[in-house]
């Protein structure tokens, strides 16, 4: 068994078939790899042995003979299209068991905000800490990057974590994954997005949390600070004329309103994520609050994504704010992520 | 190899080759024969496999180092895209229906001609201006927006000549839609006596799904890259954010008609196959209806899976889940034709002439295709693999694997039919060998890359990759060697290949019971068929050991 392991170590070490496991999607991907690849080799080996052994054994024999007719059976028409059926139903269900769990992102996530643009990644740390082409994170915490696009579309790609998506302008993607070993670790824009696509990659470097909060620390953060920078927008942008902290002003209070449910003027409800403020910002006609004007200009082309992210990263600061009773934006009763 | 001394044939006097319309050129360029129109498009299209071939060479090349070793990151982006403009659009599509469909199916069915002849000649021309224009934007400043021409990098941020190339592709879909409706009209009007539908090849039956896939999907890719091409050149906002668009919706928009546009390209090669399983194991086709019913369910259900190209993408659990499902669905009906094609041959008396050997060949390369597309259909996997080098490995499968081995297969089973001469037997098996260990060891290494996490599209690589991409590079000169003796030996027979005779091999259809080459009105009279496809028990016409006293007369009762 032993021995078994240390062969598989020393093909995988001299020319691999998979890449290194990294992450918590790593191990259940390559398994759902091998259980895909065992159905479909037995079925291209199937076949293939058919032929070969057909086409040895019934060879012509006479320039002029004639194969023997068979007549055409429709229980065995039925059995080949009910078990490739079954078998392909069993890999639909596992993959979507395994795709289900990775786009639903876990709530006690470590958020960094990716940006990709021609032809760089830049990333940044909850405190503000931004690296170029580089992503720091800890070992065995919930990571979520939160992507957005300053031009084209990327693709975010990290194969030790067999995890990626698409960086896609003017949306918000969000992808995560969970770090299950230390180390440094390729990533790649993995959608086509012009000249120099290939040259836009980098590296995930995963850390014991000790090492990643004295890296963090040790890294002059100062005044980046998304919250704080965040704060200073709100107000140059003169957004607190009307989101007024105590909801007395024309528009609602944003105290409390991350990750809540918010009632719209057209009676649905929908949660206050990223993409929601996001897309507050940029096209505030998109969904009214109940109960208020559509009063808001649009702030399109106005802001860098960073300044998007500062503002967001600040409304976040406010989720622990008091809610006012009146003048929120949040639907009753208040479902708090 | 020498010929044994068998009777000298002789062509035909008269026949649609040397039929005098007009002088010389004009008598081509004006025809309406489908023949004639078929090999009008044989020559267009050899010219673009031969630019999309020189392309990927020059790619192959490149990838050799993983620094790069032939051209700059622009030139290598524009090889790649005018790679899979040319061979797709200008290729891929036309290539079986328009040379083999536009050839073959009157003739199969008991026709003079197509329904609409002049429009016919009219979607070669369309053809041309099309490809003129794509020509014109390779020539003048190349084209890197990839293939799928994404937005808003197409729309906005490329360089090239995008616009020129997307007016081509618009222009050409309609040659494309008027092909396909020449063909459901003339399927459905000008079958001969006694052709009912139950009765027609095939190849036919795959030919009339192709068709209902062309002229429903094709609309809307050229409505598509139209508007692409207006957010360019006019700045409408379909696409960019920027101007209140929605890139995502070009890539619904487009794979709509991008994906049902690979069962253009693959169920006229299953068509083909079809024709050679049954000719040379000389016994009917094992599962007629259900072989011709999935085509059908192939076309159908392939218009419903385009979004399973956007899993990474954002979109909702919800439809991926639902594109996931029913691109597991559209490999049942694949499915359903290998395994039919391989009971076909149990009991056969199995030739290897060979058309069969491409045959083979093909059914080993679209297995491995067809299976490799339930590993990207999966969603669990498909957030690893998607835009890497496994889906170029496995699209190159379909596309190059299965539909260029039944392409090179079709002209090999009907070269006799086309020109009225047989080319090298033995060369010609070892031509088919060399393609498939060629294309083998080209694209399969690929596979592994993607596993690997290599994605597509990228000029240079991580040194850990190098080994597979040399193999990669090994494999396609040995596959280029493979195109290119077929070209050679091909063209040298149309002058010194021995003469066919009618029916060569023999093989059961309509088109075989005319001369070789045909009449340029097909046949003598309208023929009446009296016979079920692929019997070759109850046709003494063909010469055949009818009746031989064989085992197991039970099951060989018909």
């Amino acid at each position: 068994m032993a021995r078994n392991e240390e062969l598989a170590k020393t093909v995988q070490s001299q020319l691999p078939i998979y890449p290194e496991q990294a992450s918590n999607f790593a191990p259940q991907v390559d398994a759902l790899m091998l259980f895909i690849t065992g159905i479909c080799v037995f079925f291209a080996a199937g076949v293939t042995v058919a032929i070969v052994v057909f086409f040895f054994k019934y060879r012509r024999k006479t320039p002029d003979a004639v194969g023997i007719t068979i007549e055409e059976d429709a229980r065995l028409e039925a059995l080949w299209m009910i078990v490739p059926l079954i078998l392909s139903m069993a890999m639909f269900g596992w993959g979507a068991v395994v795709y289900v769990d990775y786009r639903n992102v876990p709530r006690d996530t470590l958020d960094i905000y990716v940006i990709g643009k021609q032809w760089m990644w830049k990333a940044q740390q909850p405190n503000g800490l931004k690296e170029i082409n580089e992503c720091h994170v800890p070992v065995g915490r919930n990571i979520r990057l939160i992507l957005s696009s300053e031009d084209v579309i990327h693709d975010f790609f990290v194969p030790a974590f067999r995890v990626k998506m698409d960086v896609v302008p003017g949306h918000y993607n969000t992808m995560w994954f969970r770090p299950t070993k230390p180390g440094r670790y390729h990533f790649f824009c993995s959608q086509y997005c012009g000249t120099n696509h290939a040259l836009m990659g980098g590296w995930v470097t995963v850390m014991e949390p000790s090492d990643y909060a004295a890296w963090l620390s040790g890294s002059a953060a100062g005044n980046a600070n998304p919250v704080v920078a965040g704060e200073k927008l709100f107000a140059e942008k003169a957004c607190s004329t009307c989101h007024v902290a105590n909801g007395t002003g024309r528009s609602p209070s944003l105290n409390g309103v991350y990750g809540a449910q918010v009632l719209l003027a057209d009676g649905s409800i929908v949660v206050a994520d990223e993409a929601y403020i996001r897309e507050s910002i940029l096209q505030p006609n998109a969904k009214i609050v109940a109960g208020y004007q559509p009063l808001m200009p649009t702030f399109q082309g106005q802001l860098t994504e960073e300044q998007i992210f500062a503002l967001i990263a600040y409304i976040k600061s406010l989720q622990s704010q008091p809610v006012p009773a009146t003048g929120a934006g949040i639907a009753p009763p208040t479902g708090k992520r | 190899m020498s010929t044994p001394p068998t009777p000298v044939r002789e062509l035909p006097h008269k026949h649609y080759l040397n039929a005098t319309y007009g002088a010389g050129l004009r008598s081509w360029l004006l025809t309406t024969d489908h023949k004639r129109i078929a090999l009008l498009y044989l020559a267009s299209v050899t010219v673009f496999f031969f630019i999309g071939g020189v392309l990927a060479t020059m790619i192959r090349i490149h990838l050799l180092t993983p620094g790069g070793a032939l051209v700059t990151p622009e030139t290598y982006n524009k090889l790649f895209t005018m790679h899979g403009v040319a061979m797709i659009f200008f290729f891929l599509i036309p290539s079986i229906p328009a040379v083999f469909g536009n050839f073959l199916i009157p003739l199969m069915i008991g026709a003079k001609d197509l329904a609409f002849p002049k429009i016919n000649l009219l979607s070669w021309y369309i053809y041309v201006i099309g490809g003129c224009f794509v020509l014109y934007s390779f020539g003048t400043g190349g084209l890197d927006t990839g293939w799928t021409f994404y937005t808003p990098l197409s729309s906005v941020y490329s360089n090239s000549a995008v616009t020129p190339a997307v007016l081509g592709i618009f222009i050409n879909g309609f040659s494309s839609i008027l092909t396909g409706l020449n063909f459901i009209v003339t399927i459905h009007t000008m079958r001969a006596p006694g052709m009912t539908w139950f009765r027609l090849p095939l190849f036919v039956w795959a030919h009339y799904a192709t068709s209902l896939v062309m002229i429903l999907g094709t609309p809307v890719v050229a409505i598509t890259l139209l508007l692409a091409g207006l957010e360019r050149m006019f700045h409408l906002g379909f696409f960019n954010p920027a101007l209140g668009g929605d890139p995502i919706l070009f890539q619904h928009l487009f794979w709509f008609y991008s994906h049902p546009a690979v069962y253009i390209m693959i169920l006229p090669a299953m068509g083909v196959i079809s024709e050679i399983i049954p000719t040379f194991a000389r016994k009917p086709i094992f599962g007629y209806a259900f072989i011709a019913g999935s085509s059908i369910a192939i076309a159908v259900i392939g218009f419903l899976v385009w979004a399973h190209h956007m899993f990474v993408t954002g979109e909702s659990t919800y439809a991926a889940l639902t594109f996931s499902f029913l691109s597991y669905l559209v490999a049942i009906p694949s499915a359903v034709k290998v395994f039919n094609w391989t009971s076909t041959l149990y009991k056969g008396s199995i030739s290897w002439d060979p058309p069969m050997i491409y045959a083979l060949g093909f059914i080993g390369l679209f297995v491995i295709g067809g299976l490799t597309g339930l590993f990207l259909a999966c969603l669990g996997l498909d957030i690893h693999i998607h835009d890497t080098y496994f889906v170029v490995a496995h699209f190159h499968y379909i596309m190059v694997g299965g539909a260029v081995m039944g392409y090179v297969g079709g002209l090999h089973f009907w070269w006799p039919k086309i020109t009225g001469r047989l080319y090298p037997r033995a060369l010609s098996r070892f031509a088919a060998v060399v393609l498939f260990i060629g294309f083998n060891l080209t694209f399969f290494p690929q596979f592994i890359l993607g596993y690997l996490g290599m994605p597509r599209r990228y000029h240079t690589y991580p040194p850990e990759f190098q080994v597979l991409n040399v193999l990669s590079t090994a494999g396609a000169s040995i596959l280029a060697l493979g195109y290119l003796l077929p070209m050679s030996y091909l063209t040298w027979s149309m002058r010194y290949g021995r003469v066919a005779g009618q029916n060569p091999w023999p093989a059961t259809g309509l088109e075989w019971k005319t001369d070789s080459p045909p009449l340029t009105e097909n046949f003598e009279v309208t023929p009446v068929v009296t016979w079920e496809p692929y019997d070759f028990k109850n046709r003494p016409d063909l010469g055949l050991a009818t009746g031989t006293p064989l085992p197991a007369p039970a099951l060989g009762d018909d």
